[in-house]
């Protein structure tokens, strides 16, 4: 028998490309002529196809779930801590695939690509796509990878969303379904952060409604402000109390200087949104809100979550994290109910963590352990 | 496996869905699931045993028991089980209302206080109760509210709650005997099958 890997990491990866020259209609009606989607996949698929396990990525996520591009590369993909040899979503049992969202920026289709009637990249023109369009592109690539059903469909907050959106499109592709930090539909305060956060983008001269491409600017400002606010929504009081307290970076409070202070915390801040407006497209995270926004699992049947879940075959994990306020555990406790109700088979664990909604990346003994007693369970 | 989960296992129809109340490791539900094909979820609070339960494939949620049970349909059980856990609870009547109000019917074990160990250590050595059974001193114990055969009999009778059966066991070979003469105080353990 084959030594099983235990370094823990995938190692170097990179990226690959499905071209589809097929038309894809989405849920408002608009068409997309064409599909690129970018993806990375960890493990082997076996002889049956049987291990294939999707991971479905959150709001800035891409397809770099795990593993380094370059061997110089300072920080590995978004959920490393979780995928890889010996991690709870073992690559030495199960392939592993996660595909750049439609609409983002990091490869696949999306408002920085080119609108092939236009010749020009799409910008604001780019369709609003919803979190089933998604879980559609998703299954093209399922199709093209010759995946008759997934092992797990996996996400965290809106990747959580689009692993119940395929229980709900597809029940039969679907054996085990893992929800973390995340809710049926958005509440009237995260809709709030959200549209504070893209209020921030579109009131940046640089935005020119969305065309910053074609005037070769960016709305970089906006975008970090954005992303300052998603920020610390996705912390926990505590967690910045811990990290920060007051301390400062630079100044000092002694009388008789005017010399101005500057706290950790807003040099932190500052530096996670210069960062992120560098890398990431003010349009792109738009619609990826918006997506969100719109997101309500019950809305096709009466608003009654139980009935949206009825048709669903797969087994459930949902999990939550004490300081989450952003997804907070009550949001994961009406998934669960839904569940039960629907006499589906389900278990919850709701996870002590100080880390508010950014627990869902970061490795926790515990959250380790439950997931990866779940999906050693799961049979391939 | 405990021997009051025997007789639980024994009061349990196949296929039924059932609420296990305080779940453990899963062990009763696995073997439900396996023996008589049942649609189980358990409630449970300690961390790795909630794990215990995922690797055996239990459904299994975490749940504080004193927050309630409100988030359950009237009648949408079957059975709710809880073994061993009603002497733990801040409001043990309340559950147990909240018990018959969610499931059909209840099975309901506790260890029984007015056992005459539990007399008399408290009559002739002036001591909280320690035994095998109740291993723990008065300040880290658990184990909140007590009681006797008699009090929990007495409850179900101010609530009209009707007791459909009631089986009491005991260890020893004296217990053995006379539990069914007089079980509050030769029964160890008390399980109750309930309506409302």
């Amino acid at each position: 028998m084959q030594q099983a890997d235990t370094s823990g990491s995938v190692g170097i990866v990179s990226p690959k490309t499905l071209y589809s020259a097929k038309p894809v209609t989405l849920a408002n009606g608009r068409v997309l002529p064409e599909v690129t989607l970018v993806y990375e996949t960890y493990g082997t698929l076996n002889e049956h196809h049987s291990n294939a396990v999707l991971i479905c990525h959150a709001l800035s996520g891409n397809h770099h779930a795990a593993g380094y591009h370059h061997p110089d590369d300072t920080k590995p993909g978004w959920w490393d801590n979780y995928i890889g040899p010996g991690k709870p979503i073992d690559t030495n049992r199960f392939f592993v695939v996660c595909m750049n969202n439609i609409g983002g920026c990091d490869g696949s289709t999306g408002p920085t690509s080119i609108n092939p009637e236009t010749g020009k990249p799409y910008g604001p023109d780019f369709p609003m796509v919803r979190v089933r369009d998604w879980v559609s592109t998703q299954h093209l690539l399922m199709e093209a990878l010759e995946i008759p059903s997934w092992a797990a469909v996996i996400g965290g907050s809106l990747g959580g969303m689009q692993a119940m959106r395929w229980c709900v499109d597809f029940p039969d592709k679907i054996r085990n379904c893992v929800v973390i930090a995340s809710a049926t539909k958005l509440t009237a305060q995260n809709i709030a952060f959200n549209e504070i956060a893209r209020s921030a983008i579109t009131s940046d001269p640089d935005f020119h409604d969305g065309r910053y491409l074609e005037h070769g600017t960016s709305p970089r400002n906006g975008l970090a402000i954005a992303r300052m606010i998603g920020h610390v929504t996705y912390l926990s009081g505590t967690a910045m109390g811990m990290k920060f307290g007051r301390d400062l970076r630079s100044g000092t409070f002694e009388v008789g200087t005017d010399k101005q202070v500057e706290f950790q915390v807003e040099s932190y801040l500052r530096y996670q949104g210069e960062s992120f407006s560098g890398r990431f497209d003010a349009n792109t995270y738009i619609l990826m809100t918006k997506a969100l926004d719109y997101f309500d699992l019950a809305r096709d049947f009466n608003d009654d979550a139980s009935k949206a879940l009825a048709a669903t075959n797969s087994h459930f994990l949902i999990v939550s994290f004490t300081s989450d306020w952003r997804f907070s555990p009550d949001r994961s406790k009406e998934i669960v109910d839904a569940l039960v109700r629907a006499n589906k088979s389900v278990s919850y664990a709701e996870v002590e963590a100080d880390n508010g909604h950014d627990a869902f990346l970061i490795s926790i003994e515990r959250y380790q352990t439950l997931f990866a007693a779940y999906m050693n369970r799961i049979t391939i | 496996m405990r021997i009051d989960l025997d007789v639980v296992k024994g009061l349990i129809k196949p296929g039924a869905r059932v609420l296990d109340l305080g779940c453990g490791d899963g062990s009763l539900l696995e073997e439900l699931t396996r023996t008589k094909q049942i649609q189980g979820y358990g409630l449970e609070i300690d961390p790795d045993k909630i794990t215990r339960c995922i690797a055996k494939g239990v459904n299994v949620i975490e749940q504080d028991l004193d927050t309630g049970l409100g988030h359950f349909d009237n009648k949408s059980f079957d059975a709710v089980v809880m073994s061993q856990t009603l002497q733990a609870v801040n409001y043990p009547d309340i559950l147990l209302e909240e018990m018959l109000r969610v499931g059909k019917e209840c099975l309901i074990s506790f260890p029984n206080f007015g056992h005459w160990k539990c007399r008399l250590q408290i009559s002739l050595e002036g001591k909280m109760p320690v035994s095998n059974f109740m291993p723990y001193t008065w300040y880290n114990t658990p184990n909140i509210h007590f009681c006797t055969i008699d009090d929990f009999e007495g409850l179900c009778r101010e609530r009209s709650i009707n007791i459909l059966e009631r089986f009491v066991l005991g260890s020893n070979n004296i217990d053995k005997h006379l539990k069914n003469i007089n079980a509050n105080l030769f029964a160890e353990t008390a399980i109750y099958h309930l309506s409302k």
